[in-house]
């Protein structure tokens, strides 16, 4: 289930900060990097103090990262801490911004053969779990909790 | 900088040891190592103490507290899986700076049966282990094995054979963790924890604890005429690379901390008799192999297939057992490679001596990152 496609009346909100939701119908979830204005260098992750590559200080500019890109590596988990499903695809994924991002690979089989080093890759959004919390008036109510994962490009291109 | 010598080391069989706890682990290696180096406590200035998991309960001051409160400075360090081999360069550098005269480094740690290391990926108040990838160790060094295949066609059968070695090397040392052959057919059908590493191809969680005594030149005389010399201590932090903050690269300052060490001590990977390193997972070995030089690009895999790095090959690698078989009790582990090395420069290793050992060196990485590289010369 695409989020993109639940949203309605149930509140959502992404598993990490990097991960943006529509806010307007017809917008699309992405992710977001941060760029070094000196050297160009992008990372993932909110609250960076400066550029660990240049030694730039100073705000980075928030920039919205493609959402799609390349198999870069993966490993695939047979044994991990209780309540995770395994076996699942961990993946490092390159994207055009030059920066990489960890996520589950998703809709393709755990097996080595059925991947390929720089296979075309696409984000999709999809429900994770539930939250249940008391609004500002102290009213329950349920929280979706959306995370992005990757998939096989359907039109198996870059 | 003053030189340096190891006059003393001592290291508790690693294993299990739910009844004991840290101070007394970390007490019973350094009386160990006292004991090797024909001193007291009374003979010590500066005891350094790595452990990680209880790193902020004084475990320094409460091994003196059950072998010599002899008021002397005491100090507690921890560097992730590097943190045994953080304790002994603090050890180190209090001689070679010419403020300490006799230092002692003492690494422990108590994991018991802990898992899968690494806690998990969180990102704020939810956790994302299993959802946004795997932050748990075996995950991270199956992609560094797996980024190794796609450079280089390494395959999963060249990453077993890693395990095959060292376990084959474990079974002549009474201090490891494990003492069991395993065939290559045995570490291929274990069940696989993390692609490509399976169970026997992950180090164990365990306890343990070693110890090291560090002299100055003067010292070294009036104790031994055999003395063993740290011909370099490097640290060496991970730089900016392209992917590192997502996917760890434990390359690249291990390349660093290799030149570094090379230049310092005057000596290349061709002088090396033997070589203790890191193989927390069946994976990273054949990766240090070319990060440390011990091979050209691309050629970690056929080393292993050739044996080149077996006791009895051109740079055995791990005679101890390893990570892999010795176990990998975090804070101890640095400073059981020492004792390896120091044990094999003396000729004292028994049936897994490296025949006329006489420059060794040690090797360890925590993820985050850090690397420790020692040269030690006989």
């Amino acid at each position: 289930m695409a989020a993109e496609e639940s949203a309605g009346e149930r509140k959502q909100r992404p598993i990490a900060p990097m991960l943006r939701l529509p806010t307007a119908p017809g917008e699309k979830p992405y992710l977001v990097g941060y760029r070094c204005q000196a050297c160009g260098a992008t990372y993932i992750g909110e609250g960076r103090v400066g550029c660990s590559k240049c030694t730039m200080t100073g705000p980075l500019q928030e920039v919205r990262l493609s959402d799609r890109g390349s198999l870069y590596v993966y490993s695939i988990v047979h044994q991990s801490v209780p309540g995770v499903a395994v076996p699942y695809i961990s993946a490092i994924v390159d994207l055009p911004e030059g920066v990489s991002v960890r996520c589950n690979l998703v809709d393709v089989d755990p097996d080595p053969a059925k991947l390929q080093f720089g296979m075309p890759v696409e984000m999709v959004t999809r429900k994770v779990r539930e939250r249940k919390e008391k609004n500002a008036e102290g009213v329950e109510e349920t929280i979706d909790i959306i995370a992005f994962f990757f998939r096989p490009s359907q039109d198996n291109k870059l | 900088m003053r030189d340096v010598y190891v006059l003393g080391v001592g290291m508790i069989k690693f294993g299990r040891y739910p009844d004991k706890d840290i101070p007394q682990l970390g007490a019973e290696a350094a009386l160990l190592a006292l004991k090797d180096a024909g001193m007291t406590i009374k003979d010590i200035e500066l005891l350094v103490c790595g452990n990680l998991f209880q790193a902020n309960a004084m475990n320094a001051q409460r091994i003196l507290q059950q072998i010599g409160q002899t008021g002397i400075p005491a100090l507690n360090v921890s560097n992730a899986c590097a943190t045994g081999s953080t304790a002994f360069r603090e050890a180190y550098l209090g001689v070679a700076s010419g403020m300490y005269d006799v230092t002692m480094a003492v690494g422990v740690e108590q994991m018991g049966k802990m898992g899968l290391l690494g806690g998990g990926a969180r990102s704020g108040g939810e956790s994302v282990e299993g959802i946004l990838g795997s932050g748990l160790m075996p995950a991270v060094f199956g992609q560094a094995g797996v980024e190794h295949m796609r450079k280089y066609g390494t395959t999963i059968e060249q990453f077993a054979k890693v395990s095959v070695k060292n376990h084959k090397h474990s079974v002549h040392n009474p201090l490891s963790q494990y003492q069991v052959e395993v065939s290559l057919e045995d570490v291929l059908k274990a069940r696989m924890v993390a692609y490509p590493n399976t169970l026997y191809m992950c180090c164990p969680t365990g306890d343990g604890a070693a110890a090291a005594i560090l002299v100055s030149a003067d010292k070294m005389k009036q104790h031994t005429n055999k003395p063993i010399k740290v011909a370099c201590s490097v640290l060496t932090s991970d730089p900016w690379t392209e992917r590192d903050l997502t996917m760890p690269d434990v390359n690249t300052l291990t390349r660093n901390a290799a030149k570094q060490a090379y230049e310092k001590a005057g000596l290349g990977p061709k002088d090396l008799d033997l070589v203790e390193l890191h193989d927390c997972f069946a994976t990273a070995e054949l990766l240090h192999y070319e990060n440390l030089g011990l091979c050209g690009e691309g050629e970690a895999g056929r080393m292993i297939d050739e044996g080149r790095t077996a006791l009895g090959g051109e740079i055995p690698v791990n005679v101890s057992g390893g990570l892999l078989s010795k176990g990998h009790p975090l804070g101890a582990t640095g400073v059981a490679n020492i004792y390896e090395i120091v044990t094999q420069l003396r000729g004292q290793a028994g049936a897994r001596q490296v025949a006329g050992a006489k420059v060794g060196l040690a090797h360890v990485i925590g993820l985050g990152s850090a690397c420790t590289i020692h040269i030690l010369t006989a």
